[in-house]
């Protein structure tokens, strides 16, 4: 193994938890909470737009925010599964690699976390927007924005511009498939700079609560409207005539 | 040919007094909720005017419908289904709450807490979605009666349409106005365009009745179908974040029963029932190139249900004996089809639209008795049909995409209706050119009055029950626990049998039992499937003397 004297390294509690156990704590949690989501509260899986309330501010914020996000999360994908020595195989240096996913990491970061700066201003000085805010929203909103400013933080650690960067396709990305991959190397990510321990932690907790908040908007996205008839039709549905109570559903449906 | 059958309803404007309490009734049972507090499935708008929400006829602007791109396809006029879903984190052309109008309730805690003042203490309206203190400025039925018709009718659409070829006739002075009342639902459309907008699938179409429902459970608040629909009566919960719209009533209407808005309508002028259409032409009726033929391509889909070729045709796509029945007595095939009396809401948004609308006859009756002539006889009325050429102008924009020979045709009906049946109340001899005018016989003619006029309540509703034991095939679920280690505790648990051949051999012995009296077989009296009527299966027969 490449780093290997990182990996002989003795494993300290902390590091077992952190980069051992809390993955897959988050992993479970994730995947458990979806399921049990799904099947029990898909009248509470939606967007939850305010797009009535306000538009103005929501038609640059939100499309910033959301491209921003998306291109994100393919950067993750891949920075973090495709190996170092695959690139390397298809002849690109690490120096080059840089050089082409620095501008772009960053754009997208920029993109990010504006758009997610106008959502916040709008969400807090549109009165309607605040009123029918919920407390699961605020919650979300301090993991995601955690989350996203300290992985624009991080991309500003790596590229190199302030400092002498940081290769995280060396440590981080080795981690993270590893965790998949169920050997996880716990000692390898807890020898990685703090900035990216953080994002990482932050990360893993947004992760941990995803289910239970309106992110779950996110596997919805409906491509399959792209291959679909126009019209749908659909048999009667047989009215419900157990004993069970029903679920929930339009009415009562009081605001706390 | 693919006979599908659709729930449909009609309105004669002629006798809409704009009570509001269709909206009301619907309202309260509906939606009285959290989140849906600006909602009306049900409205009554003033025409001219703006509308709720305002000014929802300028497709130009909200982009609500279906339009035919340059080959001749049909398209969703708000984009194609790539640009939608690339702008679906912003939907542009969602209408905001102050479109419809920002809901409010007053602060009554300032009139129950006050203490003793000099002054009577003013309760002032406030937001109810923020809580905050706000001005009223807008509803769902500002100008309602032409209230503040010199500055809102004109930003009628619909009004801005004819405008160009008759600016200086029309005046919005209250005396000269011509108006009437116009009470809108979901159209429940053979071609949907907010269905066809869902990103998600949750809309639908329901296969047995034709009613347009949103799956709650589905729907992920993309907001396209808002946009969709061109009459915007789909409404986005703020609240729960899901898309809802008028139900027709569904619950009521599967029981045999009209829905809130026609049965506590007092004026009588819903009327509901069954139209047998082809579903297989609803895209190329839809895709008619010319705008002004879509009406008859609409009234080209709705088939006769009378024919027996359509009747086999229904039998073989699973349509119900009753529901044929029906559909031979239906009140809105015979308006909308055999007197083409009632016409559909704007065609020219291509959403093959299925509530249909009488147009009102009394703002040339009223203009006509104004100018002092005799506004009963048929010769004035059939004159001033087309020497007033605003109100015929304006009413076809509305119904036929601006031909105005069939809104012609309907009001010409209705005025010889008027004319001939003024003539045989009142004991005159009756004039029989009248009927023959507009291509009717004497006994047509009454039959008309009867349906229009007398509009009894089982001439106006003829809504057959749904069939239960179809629903999605609920009866071969069974018992779960018909088996081993159920409560039965069979030792050897009998062979399975399909449930639905099980009571279909019941129902069929009741049935014969009842049409052919035949004899019984079964040892065992089945009183919990008897239905009331005839004699319940096993029930010892008592013959007539005479038999």
């Amino acid at each position: 193994m490449i780093l290997a004297d990182v990996a002989a390294t003795e494993p300290s509690a902390a590091m077992e938890i952190l980069w051992i156990a809390l993955p897959y704590v988050v992993m479970a949690t994730m995947i458990t909470g979806l399921i049990w989501r799904y099947r029990y509260d898909k009248f509470g899986w939606t967007t939850r737009s305010s797009q009535l309330y306000e538009k103005s501010i929501l038609r640059i914020a939100s499309p910033l925010f959301h491209y921003g996000i998306l291109a994100v999360i393919a950067g993750h994908f891949l920075g973090l599964m495709i190996p170092e020595s695959w690139t390397e195989a298809l002849g690109i240096s690490e120096h080059t690699y840089h050089t082409l996913t620095v501008p772009l990491s960053l754009t997208a970061g920029a993109c990010t976390i504006v758009g997610f700066a106008l959502l916040i201003y709008r969400r807090r000085t549109v009165t309607r927007v605040l009123e029918r805010t919920s407390t699961g929203d605020k919650i979300m909103y301090v993991f995601l924005g955690l989350a996203i400013v300290l992985g624009v933080l991080v991309s500003w650690y790596a590229s190199g511009i302030f400092g002498e960067g940081h290769n995280y396709r060396e440590d981080v990305a080795v981690w993270f498939r590893s965790v998949l991959v169920f050997q996880p190397n716990g000692a390898i990510m807890a020898a990685a700079p703090l900035p990216f321990q953080l994002h990482a932690i932050a990360g893993m907790l947004l992760f941990a609560i995803w289910p239970f908040t309106r992110l779950v908007h996110v596997f919805s996205v409906p491509l399959q409207y792209l291959a679909r008839p126009y019209v749908v039709y659909r048999k009667r549905e047989p009215h419900p005539t157990g004993s069970r109570a029903p679920r929930r559903g339009w009415e009562p449906s009081r605001r706390d | 040919m693919k006979v599908m059958a659709q729930v449909g309803m009609v309105m004669n404007l002629d006798k809409c007094i704009g009570c509001h309490t269709c909206s009301v009734t619907c309202k309260q049972a509906w939606t009285n909720r959290d989140g849906v507090e600006y909602v009306w499935f049900n409205n009554v708008e003033t025409r001219p005017g703006l509308g709720y929400p305002r000014a929802y006829q300028d497709q130009e602007k909200w982009k609500g419908g279906w339009e035919l791109t340059k080959r001749g396809k049909l398209k969703l006029k708000q984009g194609g289904r790539i640009k939608r879903l690339a702008t679906i984190f912003s939907n542009p052309l969602l209408p905001e709450v102050k479109d419809y109008y920002e809901p409010w309730t007053y602060d009554y805690d300032t009139l129950l807490n006050s203490p003793s003042t000099e002054h009577t203490p003013v309760a002032t309206p406030r937001s109810a979605i923020s809580g905050e203190s706000m001005k009223i400025q807008w509803s769902a039925n500002w100008d309602d009666n032409l209230g503040g018709a010199p500055e809102y009718a004109p930003q009628d659409p619909v009004v801005k349409k004819i405008k160009d070829d008759v600016t200086d006739r029309i005046k919005f002075e209250f005396e000269q106005a011509f108006m009437f009342y116009l009470p809108r639902i979901c159209e429940h459309c053979l071609n949907p365009s907010c269905v066809s907008s869902c990103p998600s699938g949750a809309m639908y179409k329901r296969e047995e009745d034709g009613i347009v429902l949103v799956d709650q459970d589905a729907c992920r608040g993309w907001r396209q179908c808002v946009t969709g629909c061109p009459y915007k009566k789909v409404y986005f919960n703020h609240n729960t974040g899901k898309a809802e719209k008028c139900t027709m009533c569904y619950p009521r209407i599967e029981a045999g029963q009209p829905t809130v808005c026609s049965e506590t309508c007092v004026g009588r002028l819903r009327y509901l029932g069954l139209f047998l259409y082809d579903a297989d032409r609803v895209t190329a009726a839809a895709s008619t190139p010319n705008e002004q033929d879509l009406y008859e391509a609409q009234l080209d889909l709705i088939l006769d249900p009378h024919d027996p070729a359509v009747i086999a045709q229904a039998r073989r796509d699973g349509i119900q004996e009753d529901w044929l029945e029906a559909a031979k007595k239906s009140p809105v095939y015979t308006l909308a089809k055999e007197y083409r009396v009632a016409l559909p809401f704007h065609p020219e948004y291509r959403t093959m639209p299925m509530v249909w609308y009488i147009p009102p006859l009394s703002p040339v009756v009223d203009a006509l008795r104004e100018t002092g002539n005799d506004a009963e006889d048929a010769d004035n009325l059939f004159g001033a049909l087309r020497s007033l050429r605003i109100p015929v102008e304006y009413l076809a924009e509305l119904f036929t995409a601006g031909d105005v020979a069939p809104v012609l045709r309907s009001l010409d009906t209705l005025s010889a209706m008027r004319a001939y049946m003024r003539d045989k109340n009142i004991g005159n001899d009756t004039d029989d050119t009248i009927p023959a005018r507009v291509g009717l016989s004497e006994a047509q003619m009454l039959a008309l009055y009867r349906l229009l006029a007398v509009a009894k309540y089982e001439d106006r509703y003829v809504i057959p029950p749904a069939h239960a034991e179809v629903a999605a095939d609920l009866d071969e679920m069974g018992c779960a626990l018909d088996g081993e280690g159920g409560p039965g505790q069979f030792a050897a648990p009998p062979p399975p049998q399909r449930v639905s051949a099980e009571s279909f051999h019941m129902l069929k012995a009741v049935r014969d039992e009842q049409r052919y009296g035949a004899a019984v077989t079964s040892a065992t009296t089945d009183l919990p499937h008897w239905n009331g009527k005839g004699v319940a299966l096993g029930m010892p027969k008592v013959r007539k003397s005479d038999d």
